[in-house]
């Protein structure tokens, strides 16, 4: 196949109809003078609108010197759970959180009972949080002035990683039953992320789980990642993610 | 994809004859998959009839242990000195690049 226009090797019908300005049949890899016209540079990113965006929110943001911080982790990962009690922890802070789900508002609901402010997005048939969402996410809720903004995203481990929302930072948070070798499985959003909260350590003496393992391999592909292990059920190293998050914050 | 169409569409009048696509091999995005979604966001647009080419970009990082840069296939893979340490340089692209007009 012609790399340059994808035409065949053999004499053939384009949809469309055309002189092209080169006879077909060719089998080369080549550099011919090949016409359909004039090539028109573009040299714009796919993900350019919504990028655009994220970069404007990202300035909004700095300026009121809130601190946006995006959770990306696989459904059952116990991303609710850790903010349920990180929200307690961190009485003293004020912080707003948005929560991405495909559908229902059980998440917002169970924010919401620690009497924080919380938005719920359904993103239907969507797999992730965009930059519009949270646009209109934050004309709602308005946050104050240096505050913590949570925002987690829809329950998945790909596609959250491509979308800048305007965050301060990516965090995953994988839970220890998800196996020691998640991080070289899903690398993308491992390199994305600034912290990675290993969940449900509580669990580990029930488990075949290397938890050393799970942190050497997400330092293959993120090797400044920050790494948090904790317990949300039992409050065991909390403190040490708390702590982050305070001098996150200032 | 649909932003790619409109970008087209919003700047170029001429018909369409290739749209062509620079993907980097550790962009975590399917080709196959931006095909099919090229496919349906085209119909009944200007690029219905248009060509989709996909670039393939190969990555390459820059170890920051020993400076060696080096083809990269996999974000797990270290550098032949061993190091993780390593700046992707190249792979991660997701560009329209170019379009042929007839």
């Amino acid at each position: 196949m012609c790399r340059t226009c994808g035409c065949d090797e053999h004499e053939h019908e384009h949809a469309h109809a055309h002189d092209h300005g080169h006879g077909h049949g060719h089998d080369h890899d080549h550099d011919h003078d090949h016409d359909h016209g004039r090539t028109i540079a573009l040299e714009t990113r796919l993900l350019a609108r919504n990028d655009r965006l994220a970069s404007e929110l990202r300035e909004r943001l700095v300026r009121a010197r809130i601190v946006a911080l995006n959770l990306i982790g696989a459904p059952g990962a116990g991303k609710t759970a850790l903010l349920e009690a990180t929200l307690r922890r961190l009485h003293d802070v004020p912080i707003t959180v948005i929560e991405g789900d495909q559908a229902t508002d059980h998440d917002a609901q169970r924010i919401a009972a620690t009497g924080r402010p919380v938005i719920q997005v359904n993103t239907g048939a969507g797999c992730h949080l965009d930059a519009t969402m949270i646009e209109r996410g934050l004309a709602q809720l308005a946050p104050d002035a240096r505050s913590l903004l949570f925002i987690e995203n829809v329950g998945n481990l790909v596609c959250p990683a491509l979308f800048d929302l305007g965050e301060h930072a990516k965090i995953v948070v994988m839970s220890v039953t998800e196996g020691e070798d998640k991080p070289l499985k899903y690398p993308h959003v491992f390199q994305a992320a600034a912290a990675l909260v290993l969940t449900k350590t509580d669990l580990v003496p029930h488990l075949d789980v290397d938890v050393e393992l799970i942190i050497a391999n997400a330092r293959k592909i993120q090797p400044e990642l920050q790494v948090f292990p904790v317990s949300s059920r039992r409050g065991d190293g909390l403190g040490d993610w708390c702590g982050w998050l305070r001098a996150v914050r200032s | 994809m649909e932003s790619v169409v409109d970008t087209i569409v919003d700047r170029i009048s001429d018909p369409i004859a290739v749209v062509r696509l620079e993907i980097g091999k550790l962009a975590g995005v399917d080709v196959e998959a931006l095909r099919f979604c090229f496919g349906v966001c085209t119909q009944g647009t200007g690029l219905a009839d248009a060509t989709l080419d996909i670039v393939a970009i190969d990555g390459r990082a820059r170890c920051r242990s020993c400076g060696a840069e080096f083809a990269l296939r996999s974000l797990a893979a270290p550098c032949a000195c061993g190091s993780f340490e390593r700046e992707v340089v190249a792979g991660h692209e997701l560009r329209l690049k170019e379009v042929e007009v007839y």
